[in-house]
């Protein structure tokens, strides 16, 4: 079942096995995300998509070790470059953190500390990291921010981050995100917080991340446009767990998953006349402690049956894709 | 930066002017009642009075009673107390100002070490048996009256184990000054410090406690984790700094009022001659220009510290230095 991606040649770079994290609620144990597995490899960009509270966000933090909540449980495997990092010691992962794996998150306005000038917040993460004087820091700070498209870096460096616009914020956040030449790079819905041609910008720029810096990316958004502009393979979150999984284009020709269709009937159509209203999936997602036995979306979904009450595995539906639905290889999702 | 440097200490002086006008105005221009004869004192012969009328111009108008007290209060600095022997106000104040100043910095400097020890320790092991025990122990000493500590502090060091090896260094009440014997002075002075600090260590280390912990909810500190950085320089340098703008204002608002007279308690309970007791005993003879002049002393030093607090604003945040 290897999913043949465009850069099948290159190596794994990071592997998630089963991955869990479930918190304690009320007495018992709620899964926030359960049984995640995918394959990154290098210099592939992987959009995670699904709605608010699909378990994107965790997965991505789960794999930065960054979950702290108390009495959080985090099961599965997750290896990067062959190294388990599911259970390892703090200070080993402050190392990976930040150097080989970077975080880009969701809000430019906020993800600075407003005391410090940004170029000083940049310095930090690179001199954590490596043995440099904080004039060379500078100067690679700079360079970066140069190369992320900031116009003056000397001065922007030495600028507070509420001087800049969103825009600008986000190229410094990115900037920060590659100053360690990370070879992962975690984008927690990077352009949501920005106006629309921002947006492109902003993605356009990620998107040339891997040839620029040979970075993977795991781009986390719910905006299904954005997965068809910058990503290689797509993998489909609904309450947790993986609903499908496959290469974009094979994923947006024909969706193997009534979710992904959905998702995909509610963006606007790029040729012909535009509907009047735009389909809208009826319902909400179940919240992680009230998801129904069995398949999470049968509620919401248009041809649940009787066996949609158990849980349907993910299982190969042609083309390289995977999806979890008991009718995915019927073919009766194709539209 | 200059300008809103300079805008502030103008309206450091308006708000002194103003205050100036008021407090002269509650204390003598009050209808029904002579200021002559609360500033002569009580059972003052008529001429006493009559100079009294003649000196402070009680015969003219009221802009120039005000002129004549700010005259006295600051240029000439000759008000004098008629009820207290007719002592000069000014330099009584002056004489007491050091004593205070000694108490309050050295318990300002206790507190604020041992406060952000305390409120960063608990907000690191948030949860903890240490937090919850730093928790309890800050209640017990805001609980805690300064004036009843203080009589414990004495009965303890002076009376109850005074002979003991622990205590027997403790001098009596009162206070010597640093320029004569510094060792004295620190004797005298450190009992009065720790009880002083206490209340404030309770206050401000809750208070710092819970401002970490809510900044570690901050985007800003997640990105400080997913950097890489070490979670003491992400509580010291990404939490402590940003808290301290928090901290800043609150502590020059508490060390400006205690400087003003607010140790009054403390003072009187060691015997410390310092501006706080100088205005009970200002009080307890209704020794009026005492009253008015140290009432100006108070309210300089709260209004002062304020512009201090704010230029420090400047400083601290740089949001705030953009004018916004």
């Amino acid at each position: 079942m290897a999913v043949n991606f465009p850069h099948s040649t290159s190596q794994p770079l990071l592997e998630v096995k089963d991955l869990c994290v479930s918190i304690p609620s009320y007495g018992r144990s709620v899964a926030l995300i359960e049984h995640i597995s995918f394959t990154l490899r290098e210099r592939e960009i992987l959009g995670l998509v699904g709605e608010s509270g699909s378990g994107k966000s965790v997965t991505a933090t789960a794999i930065m070790g960054l979950l702290d909540t108390p009495g959080l449980k985090i099961t599965g495997s997750v290896r990067f470059r062959g190294q388990e990092l599911v259970g390892l010691s703090a200070r080993k992962m402050r190392a990976i953190r930040g150097r080989d794996i970077a975080m880009i998150f969701q809000d430019p306005m906020t993800a600075f500390t407003p005391v410090y000038t940004v170029g000083w917040q940049i310095d930090e993460q690179i001199m954590a990291h490596e043995r440099l004087s904080r004039k060379q820091a500078r100067e690679r700070t700079v360079q970066l921010l140069a190369e992320m498209g900031v116009p003056d870096p000397t001065r922007t460096a030495n600028r507070y981050p509420h001087q800049l616009s969103g825009g600008l914020r986000q190229r410094a956040v990115i900037a920060m995100a590659l100053s360690c030449n990370p070879t992962l790079l975690i984008a927690d819905e990077p352009t949501t917080a920005l106006d629309v041609t921002v947006q492109a910008q902003i993605l356009e720029l990620i998107s040339t991340l891997r040839d620029t810096h040979g970075s993977s990316v795991l781009l986390i958004t719910h905006d299904m446009g954005v997965v068809a502009e910058t990503c290689d393979s797509v993998m489909v979150l609904y309450s947790g767990r993986i609903a499908e999984t496959g290469l974009a284009e094979a994923l947006f020709a024909h969706p193997r998953h009534p979710y992904t269709t959905a998702l995909l009937n509610s963006i606007p159509p790029f040729y012909g006349e535009r509907p009047h209203r735009l389909p809208a999936i009826a319902g909400t997602p179940p919240a992680p402690h009230e998801r129904p036995a069995g398949c999470a979306f049968s509620p919401r979904c248009h041809d649940a049956q009787t066996i949609c009450s158990t849980i349907p595995p993910l299982s190969p539906a042609g083309n390289g894709q995977q999806a979890a639905c008991f009718f995915s290889t019927s073919g009766q999702q194709e539209h | 930066m200059l300008s809103a440097f300079l805008r502030r200490v103008g309206q450091t002086l308006i708000v002194l002017f103003g205050i100036s006008v008021l407090v002269f105005l509650v204390f003598f221009a009050t209808p029904g009642a002579d200021p002559t004869a609360r500033i002569a004192g009580r059972n003052a012969s008529p001429q006493t009075m009559e100079k009294v009328r003649h000196e402070y111009g009680f015969d003219r108008p009221l802009p120039f009673q005000y002129a004549t007290m700010m005259k006295k209060l600051f240029i000439t600095r000759d008000l004098t107390s008629y009820a207290n022997r007719g002592e000069q106000v000014v330099p009584e104040i002056i004489q007491a100002a050091p004593v205070t100043l000694s108490l309050v910095c050295g318990s300002a400097v206790i507190w604020l070490i041992v406060s952000v020890a305390m409120g960063t320790l608990a907000a690191a092991m948030k949860g903890s048996w240490v937090d919850r025990t730093l928790i309890m122990l800050g209640l017990v000493g805001i609980s805690m009256p300064v004036f009843w500590l203080g009589q414990v502090a004495n009965l303890i060091s002076l009376s109850r184990y005074h002979d003991t090896w622990l205590f027997s260094w403790v001098p009596g009440p009162g206070y010597v000054p640093l320029t004569q014997n510094p060792l004295a002075w620190f004797k005298a002075l450190v009992i009065p410090w720790c009880v002083l600090a206490v209340m404030f260590i309770g206050i401000y280390s809750r208070i710092l406690r819970a401002d970490l912990v809510a900044l570690a909810q901050e985007d800003f500190m997640r990105t400080a984790r997913a950097k890489g950085l070490s979670p003491a320089r992400i509580l010291v340098f990404h939490g402590l700094r940003t808290s301290a703008i928090t901290y800043v204002s609150l502590f020059g608002l508490d060390f400006a009022q205690l400087l003003g007279g607010g140790a009054l308690l403390t003072e009187v309970v060691f015997g410390l001659p310092g501006v706080g007791r100088l205005t009970y005993q200002a009080l307890t003879n209704l020794d009026l220009p005492l009253i008015m002049a140290t009432v100006m002393y108070s309210a300089t030093f709260v209004v002062l510290a304020n512009a201090v607090v704010d230029i420090l604003y400047i400083l601290l945040d740089p949001r705030v230095r953009d004018g916004r």
